[in-house]
């Protein structure tokens, strides 16, 4: 891989929800990708500690939060300022069916990912018609 | 729905209360702009990672949001005055057995050079990576700290 990376501004929440926390909010930059059996997600969450992620599935939404663990004291001088630090928020539509019991998640050098095992093909159920 | 009692001045309090807000938004608006236009001075290149800077009387402070990059991964140096980040960002290959919803996340190498403002002890120079942040603590070169000079009461 040469690709040469190039610096992306972080992009702002617009409505980061309820939050209670007086500091930026940013979308999260993820790759989703689905296989037969889960839907993978990563998610760069920079300066999220494990304590600091918050997952949420109801009603096929998927929400994540990072907080931001350990602010970088703020030095006695600032010289230069291309980024700020802050909290992570974004939600996402599910298409799929999820087990919500064998959802993992794990947290890596600020990167979140987490596995969403599809639930297995839903069983038809026969509803019985009790006669009186 | 409330019924306020009127009084002469509360039309003028009213207009007061809008002047206010019109005062408000411009030193918001104001404020966006001077900050684009500081940060486009300094990120204009859009060279990755960005990068903060702050400095005290004996140390530079530079720190770097690198989600993603292990620490054998990164290669920091210092020559003479110039900081250079050197590094790669890898992504572990999904298989072809999956289909992509999302890609946004990028893979690849970087180099940034930074010019510093003063000489720094490269010695003495340490770097952690927390949870995808870099942190950098430079010792200034103590040629360039501000020295106490005693004054002799003669």
């Amino acid at each position: 891989m040469t690709n040469e990376m190039k610096a992306v501004d972080k992009v702002s929440v617009q409505t980061p929800g309820e939050s209670t926390r007086e500091c930026p909010c940013f979308v999260p930059r993820v790759d989703i990708y689905e296989s037969a059996e889960k839907i993978t997600l990563l998610a760069d969450m920079p300066g999220v500690t494990k304590d600091g992620v918050s997952i949420d599935l109801k009603d096929n939404v998927l929400t994540l939060r990072g907080a931001f663990g350990s602010p970088t004291p703020a030095p006695a001088r600032v010289l230069y300022k291309e980024y700020e630090e802050g909290d992570f928020y974004r939600q996402f539509t599910l298409s799929n069916l999820i087990d919500q019991t064998r959802i993992t998640a794990g947290l890596k050098d600020g990167v979140l990912t987490l596995e969403l095992p599809k639930v297995e093909k839903a069983k038809p159920r026969q509803i019985e018609i009790r006669t009186e | 729905m409330s019924i306020l009692k009127w009084t002469p001045g509360f039309g003028s309090q009213g207009s007061w209360r809008d002047l206010d807000r019109f005062r408000r938004q411009v030193e918001g608006l104001l404020e966006t702009l001077s900050g684009t236009v500081e940060r486009r001075l300094l990120s204009g290149s859009g060279v990755y990672p960005l990068l903060n800077i702050g400095e005290d009387d004996d140390h530079l402070y530079v720190t770097a949001e690198l989600p993603g990059v292990a620490a054998q991964d990164l290669d920091i140096s210092v020559h003479g005055q110039d900081l250079i980040i050197r590094g790669e960002r890898r992504i572990a290959e999904a298989g072809s057995q999956v289909n992509y919803h999302r890609r946004e996340r990028e893979a690849g190498t970087f180099r940034r050079v930074v010019g510093l403002p003063v000489k720094v002890d490269a010695e003495k120079v340490s770097a952690s990576v927390k949870d995808g942040v870099l942190r950098l603590t430079l010792p200034k070169a103590a040629e360039v700290k501000p020295r106490q000079v005693a004054v002799a009461a003669g």
